[in-house]
This record gives C-alpha cells, sequence and structure tokens, in this order.
C-alpha cells in the first residue's frame, strides 16, 4: 500500500514539474551525466578510464578511430598499410590540422606523443604497447612508420584507444589541467567535484559539422542521484548509468534506454603471489563456489552475460568457456580438502566504488562463505585501489578483489611481470607470442581460443561477466551511441533532434 | 549516599497502587519513562533475540527472491539481495547496540575520570584537561571516524573509537561541572577537615553524588551513539557487510528509492525508535532521580 501511494504522489509530483527540455526550445548544448570524475585531463600518463569518457576523440584524437561497431576508420591518419608480417604499419597522416594551440600536427608530434608513452618514466596505462615499438619514424611531415619488435594485428585498433592519443610537444607536460588536442572540443571551465564544461571549438577542421556548442559533464556517483538528475531534466544523457536505477525508465516515454554490449571483462581477481591462492586447486575451489547466475542478477541487475576467461563473447576467436569452471560448491569443498587447506579459510576481499563491486562482493562473500572461505569484505576507494591493490609498482596488498576490466583486447596483460594478478606462466607468455606473431585471422583465433582455455584452466582470476553498459537519454537527444567498445563519447556525433 | 537522593516530601502524592515514595513506584507513573523504557526494552529484545532465533538467516543471500513485497514468508519482503528484512532489523540491533554500549563506556570511563581529575586537582591539571576536551569537542564523531578509517581502514571497531572518542568531551565536562559543585559543599568540608585525601573524597562524596547525572547523560550519550553508527554506517565507515546494520540498509535502500520506497522506511523506523526510545528515558530518568526538578513541577 504504502509503495502504491509514493508511486502514486511521485508520479504527481512528476506532472506538477514543468518539462524543462520542452521549456528551453531549440538547444545547442547537453549536460552528460558520468559516474566517476577524472583525476586529470591527459589519457596518457593515467589508467583512469574517467578521463578517456571525457577526451577521447573530444579533446583528443588518435591516428585511427574505433566506432561503434568496434570497427577502425581514419581519423588523424587517412590512410595506413602493414607489412605482410605485420611487424611494420605505415601511416599517412590527415594534411592541415592544427592543434588547440595554433601549432601544427605532423609526423613529429606522432613521433613524440608514442616516444613519451614509451619512457622509462612513463605512466601510460599501455606502456607495453609503445615499449614493443622497435622505432617510430617520420619520413616526411605526412608519414609515420612504425617497426614492432613483434608482429601485433591489431595495432591500428589499439592506436585508436585514449592511451594513443596525440599530444603537443609543447604542451604536453601540463595536459593534466590544460589539455591541448586535435578535437572539436575545448576545456572551458573545470570546476572539481562537480562539472567539466567543454566548448565547441570554432576552428576544427570540420566545425560545421559538429551541433553541439557546448557540452556540460556533471559528476554524480550515486544512483539514486543520478535517477533523480535526469527525471528533473537536469541532465539530458547519461552513458553507463548504474544499474539498479534503470528499470524505471524504460516504460517512460521521456527517455531512451540503450542496452551496449562492451568488451569489459569483470573479474573477482585472485592474487597468485599469495598463499594458498598460488595453488591452482584453491584457485579453482574459490571458481567453483561463484555462482555466475546469481551474482549478474544481484550485482548488475541481470546486465552481463557469464564469462568463463578473460575475453569476451563476439571477439575474434571467442571460445565458451564457462564449462571449465562451472558452479559446483560440492567440488569447491572437495578441491580445498585436496590442497590440504584447513577451513574456514580467512581471505581479504577488497571493493573498490562502483556498484558492481560493493553488491557483487557481498554476494561473492555469501557464496564463499558457504564451501569455508571467509572473505572479509574492505571497501575501499578508486585511489587507495589503485595504489594498494592494482599498481605495477605497488604492494600488491589484497587477496581477492572485484573490478571491471574495460580495455579491449587486453590479453597482453597477463604476460606483464608486474601484472597485478600475479600469473606470470611461461606457457601462457610463449602462447601469447605465438598468437600475436600468426598473421592469418583463422589461425590466431584458433591460438586465441587455446589462450583462454588456458587461463580458464589454470583459474587465473574467478572470470566473471561481460557487463552490458546501459545509457539513458532524453528522447529528443540523437547519435549518442549504444554499442560500448571502450570507454568514450563521442560527442561530435551528437545532436538536438 | 547523601541527603541529595532523598526523596523529597512533596512528591506527587497520587499514590493508588504503588507507594509513592519508592523509586519504582514513581518510575512507572512517569509517562515519559514508561514510554522510552518499553521502546528500549523492544530494541534490546530484538538484539537478544536474533542470538537465537530470527525468521531467515540474516546473512542468507538469495537473489531469486530479491525486492519482494511484504507475505507470509518475508513479513517485511526483501532487500536487493533477498535477505530478509525482518532477519537484518533483528540482527541489526544486535550491532546497535554493541557498538553503542561500548562507545558509552569508552566516554564514560575516559570522561567521568578526567572529570573527577580536573575537579579535585584544579589549576594547570584542570586547565590541560579542559583545553584538552574543548580540543576533542571540536572533532565530530564522523570526523574522526573518517581519520581513523583512513589509517586503520573502516569497520565497526573504528567506529566504536570514534563514537567513544567523541562521547569523550561531553561527559569530562559534564562531570567537571557537577563535580565542583560537589566539592563546594559543606559536607565535603568536613570531610578535608577530618583529613580526608582528594582521592577519598572523590570516591567516598563526590562520585555517589553526580551519579544521578551521569546515569541520564549517559542514556542520552546512548542514543547519540546510535545515530552515530548509523550515519557511519550509511557512508560506509561504521558497521561492515556482510554484517547487518540499519545505517547500511539505509544506504542500499537509498539507491532504491524509486523502485522500492518502503525499504527505507524500515530501518529508518527502527533508528527512531531506538533513539526516541533512549531519549524519552533518559527525560525520565532525569525527572525521577534529580529531585530539585521533580521539587519545581
Amino acid at each position: 500500500m504504502l509503495k502504491k501511494l509514493s508511486i502514486v504522489a511521485f508520479a504527481a509530483a512528476l506532472a506538477a514539474a514543468p518539462l524543462p527540455v520542452l521549456a528551453q526550445g531549440k538547444k545547442d548544448s547537453v549536460v552528460m551525466g558520468m559516474t566517476l570524475e577524472p583525476p586529470g585531463l591527459d589519457p596518457t600518463n593515467a589508467a583512469a578510464a574517467a578521463i578517456a569518457e571525457v577526451t577521447l576523440y573530444n579533446i583528443y584524437e588518435t591516428l585511427t578511430k574505433i566506432n561503434e561497431d568496434g570497427s577502425v576508420s581514419p581519423l588523424l591518419a587517412e590512410s595506413w598499410t602493414a607489412s605482410p608480417d605485420l611487424k611494420t604499419y605505415t601511416f599517412k597522416l590527415r594534411k592541415g590540422v592544427k592543434f588547440q594551440n595554433g601549432e601544427a600536427f605532423d609526423a613529429a608530434a606522432v613521433k613524440f606523443s608514442f616516444e613519451r608513452n614509451a619512457a622509462a618514466n612513463s605512466t601510460n596505462k599501455d606502456k607495453s604497447l609503445f615499449q614493443a615499438f622497435e622505432k617510430v619514424e617520420a619520413p616526411d611531415a605526412d608519414t609515420v612508420a612504425i617497426t614492432l619488435k613483434n608482429s601485433e594485428p591489431n595495432l591500428p585498433f589499439l592506436l585508436g584507444q585514449a592511451s594513443a592519443s596525440i599530444v603537443e610537444p609543447k604542451s604536453a607536460a601540463t595536459n593534466v589541467t590544460q589539455p591541448v588536442g586535435t578535437g572539436p572540443y575545448q576545456l572551458g571551465a573545470w570546476a572539481k567535484g562537480s562539472s567539466i564544461t567543454l566548448n565547441k571549438w570554432a576552428d576544427y577542421r570540420n566545425a560545421s559539422a559538429i551541433k553541439l556548442s557546448k557540452v556540460t559533464i556533471r559528476f554524480i556517483s550515486d544512483p539514486a542521484a543520478q535517477a533523480a538528475a535526469l527525471l528533473s531534466g537536469d541532465v539530458d544523457a547519461f552513458p553507463r548509468i548504474a544499474t539498479r536505477v534503470v528499470a524505471q525508465f524504460k516504460a517512460d516515454p521521456r527517455f531512451t534506454v540503450l542496452i551496449g554490449g562492451s568488451k569489459a571483462k569483470t573479474i573477482l581477481a585472485i592474487n597468485e603471489k599469495k598463499k594458498p591462492l598460488d595453488d591452482v586447486r584453491v584457485r579453482r575451489a574459490i571458481l567453483a563456489a561463484i555462482d555466475r547466475k546469481a551474482l549478474i542478477d544481484g550485482s548488475v541487475e541481470g546486465f552481463g552475460t557469464p564469462i568463463g576467461s578473460f575475453y569476451t563473447p563476439g571477439s575474434l576467436g571467442y571460445v565458451d568457456t564457462t564449462a571449465i569452471n562451472p558452479y559446483d560448491p560440492e567440488k569447491a569443498k572437495k578441491l580445498l580438502t585436496e590442497a590440504g587447506v584447513t577451513t574456514p579459510l580467512e581471505l581479504s576481499l577488497k571493493l573498490p566504488p562502483p556498484p558492481y563491486a560493493r553488491q557483487g562482493g557481498e554476494i561473492v562473500a555469501a557464496q564463499l562463505a558457504k564451501v569455508g572461505i571467509t572473505a572479509k569484505i574492505e571497501n575501499v576507494e578508486w585511489a587507495q585501489w589503485l595504489s594498494q591493490a592494482f599498481a605495477p609498482n605497488g604492494p600488491h596488498n589484497y587477496d581477492l578483489t572485484i573490478v571491471s576490466h574495460v580495455e579491449p583486447f587486453d590479453l597482453v596483460k597477463l604476460t606483464e611481470p608486474d601484472f597485478y594478478l600475479g600469473y606470470n606462466s611461461e606457457a601462457f607468455n610463449a602462447l601469447y607470442k605465438q598468437i600475436v606473431s600468426t598473421p592469418d585471422e583463422a589461425g590466431r583465433a584458433k591460438l586465441l581460443g587455446d589462450a583462454q582455455k588456458m587461463l580458464a584452466t589454470d583459474a587465473v582470476a574467478g572470470f566473471l561477466f561481460q557487463p552490458q553498459w546501459p545509457t539513458v537519454v532524453s528522447k529528443k537527444l540523437k547519435g549518442v551511441w549504444k554499442e560500448v567498445p571502450q570507454f568514450e563519447n563521442d560527442l561530435s556525433a551528437w545532436s538536438w533532434e | 549516599m547523601s541527603a541529595q537522593l532523598s526523596t523529597p516530601d512533596d512528591a506527587p502524592v497520587a499514590t493508588r497502587f504503588l507507594p509513592a515514595r519508592t523509586f519504582w513506584g514513581r518510575a512507572l507513573r512517569h509517562r515519559s519513562f514508561v514510554l522510552g523504557g518499553a521502546l528500549s526494552l523492544l530494541v534490546v529484545a530484538s538484539a537478544l533475540l536474533s542470538l537465537v532465533w530470527t525468521p531467515w538467516p540474516p546473512a542468507e543471500i538469495d537473489i531469486a527472491s530479491k525486492l519482494q513485497p511484504p507475505s507470509a514468508a518475508h513479513w517485511l519482503g526483501t532487500d536487493s539481495f533477498g535477505r530478509d528484512i525482518v532477519s537484518l532489523l533483528l540482527a541489526g540491533a544486535r550491532s546497535t547496540i554493541l557498538v553503542g554500549i561500548i562507545a558509552v563506556s569508552i566516554g564514560l570511563s575516559f570522561g567521568v575520570c578526567l572529570g573527577l581529575i580536573a575537579s579535585a586537582k584544579r589549576g594547570w591539571t584542570e586547565e590541560i584537561i579542559m583545553r584538552f576536551s574543548d580540543f576533542t569537542f571540536a572533532f565530530p564523531a564522523v570526523l574522526s571516524a573518517i581519520m581513523l578509517a583512513a589509517v586503520a581502514g573502516p569497520g565497526m571497531v573504528t567506529s566504536i573509537i570514534a563514537i567513544g572518542i567523541f562521547q569523550i568531551p561531553t561527559l569530562t565536562r559534564l562531570t567537571r561541572g557537577s563535580a565542583n559543585a560537589i566539592w563546594a559543599r559543606e559536607f565535603v568540608l568536613a570531610a578535608r577537615a577530618s583529613g580526608k585525601g582528594a582521592f577519598r573524597i572523590t570516591v567516598e562524596h563526590v562520585l555517589p553524588n553526580i551519579l544521578s547525572i551521569l546515569i541520564v547523560q549517559a542514556t542520552i550519550q546512548f542514543a547519540l551513539a546510535i545515530l552515530a553508527e548509523a550515519a557511519l554506517s550509511y557512508l560506509g565507515l561504521g558497521t561492515q557487510p556482510p554484517q547487518p546494520s540499519w545505517g547500511r540498509m539505509l544506504n542500499d535502500a537509498q539507491t532504491l528509492l524509486f523502485q522500492s520506497p518502503t525499504l527505507a522506511v524500515y530501518p529508518g523506523a527502527a533508528i527512531a525508535i531506538a533513539v526516541l526510545g533512549l531519549n524519552l528515558l533518559g527525560d525520565g530518568l532525569r525527572d525521577l532521580l534529580d529531585p530539585r526538578l521533580a521539587r519545581e513541577r
């Protein structure tokens, strides 16, 4: 009864409220909501996905552009060619492009950007990719030739990510607070803790095609506040909104709900450097204790597809590996006994702020408890999580943690010796080397399948699900992407109806 | 005991079934004491009951039956993880009371000692203790909890310590103020004249005479501790999952305000009942234990 009453009251309140979108007529500005605020605005020096969500394709551009469907098209590079062994790529650059500070964009800027990312003191999250470049040459102002140490079939895709943003040499050092790129938008204002305003850059090479002259990005982490901001008209679009609040927008005629796939992998990370987690039987026991279906329903309201390895459905060579570690509490108990673990086994479970981690963590802890593993939940902030658990040079001080790896095709991470999972398998490293040096797609697909099976068999982590990202936008706002191949918001495509 | 606590001669004389001159006789006729006592008892009884029985195991997650409306199986429905609300409320009372009791004990033991020392020693000792308590008073419980959580990690112990520290200055001030008044009394002067030392006077004369004030204040502080615990848990700094806590239930319900508004009502009501109960109880005790106030009525 109470529930009904409050719905009625709420509906009455809605009907009484004016419709702000209609009241303002034809608009050329948008307010977009984002869950997390970026720590800075240089996507080449920090790992936070929120930086890319603000800057990629808006402030900075890359040589290539990853489209909504995951395909790659030219952006700052007009075209490219690859050598047959996929070790040398030659990019022809777009002519007449300028940076927002007036400097010309040329091959030297590309060479500078990539070499800066590979430098010893670089904190680029894809540093290993740039360090795998043997050399970056600029034979003339419009040509860049990249020679790789190993063949890399995905290079054009990888260079479309935020970590490969092209920066201007003179302003690069101050990009964190005063970003300078070649994109259609410039930083207008940044009210720390509240919002970022992007203004259309009048000298953009294709300025007439950019419909919105001002985009305000508001940071709202609380799910209830996210929903309230949309309902009140304070926010026009909320990409990757908290899954908990999506249901109420589906029936609301003022909004469009877009459910997009992703290349992300939400995992229960297991610290393989710690005892007894270095024992594969203990890790498989943890995996067998987890009911993925219940986890997906409980932590992300069903917005996810179960995965069995560090790879997502729809990618080249995907195989379903969920059957390798199925939900089987009895087997989990048996494996723990086999490994000689005395139960209850006490493990720490560090949880970063997003709902999938906090809510998922409670469910994982409850499921683990049933097989005799006590997961002690520790809620941590992102900064703490990054420094304590994740940072490559950090202490890796955790037993278990839940996190979503949003980068597409990042199997390479598992070959990095200081990756936080501490996998370090020679067999896998050799297999990965073989994958990247196999130019033909069918052969690579087969090897990718083997790699997925190896990761699942070794129980490198509790592979949980591939999340789906819901986006809620005002019905009249067009051009917002549904699919999320990577974390970004291509504002150049947005317009009001 | 001195003359302070003797029953006043002009107490209300509505005596019918119980003699008005006994404590319980007056207590049971005192409305806010009875109501406050009943509400507080309800909370304590819930906590005790949860030790031996809850309708469902409070931590039992059953995603398939999440967000169910009230039914015969789940009297108040289920939360977003399919946990039974009634069981969570009963078990949540446990953490609330535990945190409250320990935090108030910390506050009492430190606060009363410091206050008595300040009052007995006077001079620099008093000055230092009181300035230190002013300093502590400036830090709200939430702020000290955030600082402690940053150092030691969030948790029940952190919140207990934070709330305990936050209780100390209030009780120090109160103890010192009331003790100072006792120290000025003739019977203390007589005790001093007969050669009793400061320690004996404090224990034998001062403490018994301010006990009633302390009991009343402790009850009020208990209510404040419960509020602080709920606030800290709501912010994620208090009781950690999977241990049930009213504050965390509120936080959880907040994200579902549009889908299941009633989810927020239950823990909110539980907190209100506990705090209201203790406040009424404190008011009642004040009336009953402080003869001066009773006489003014």
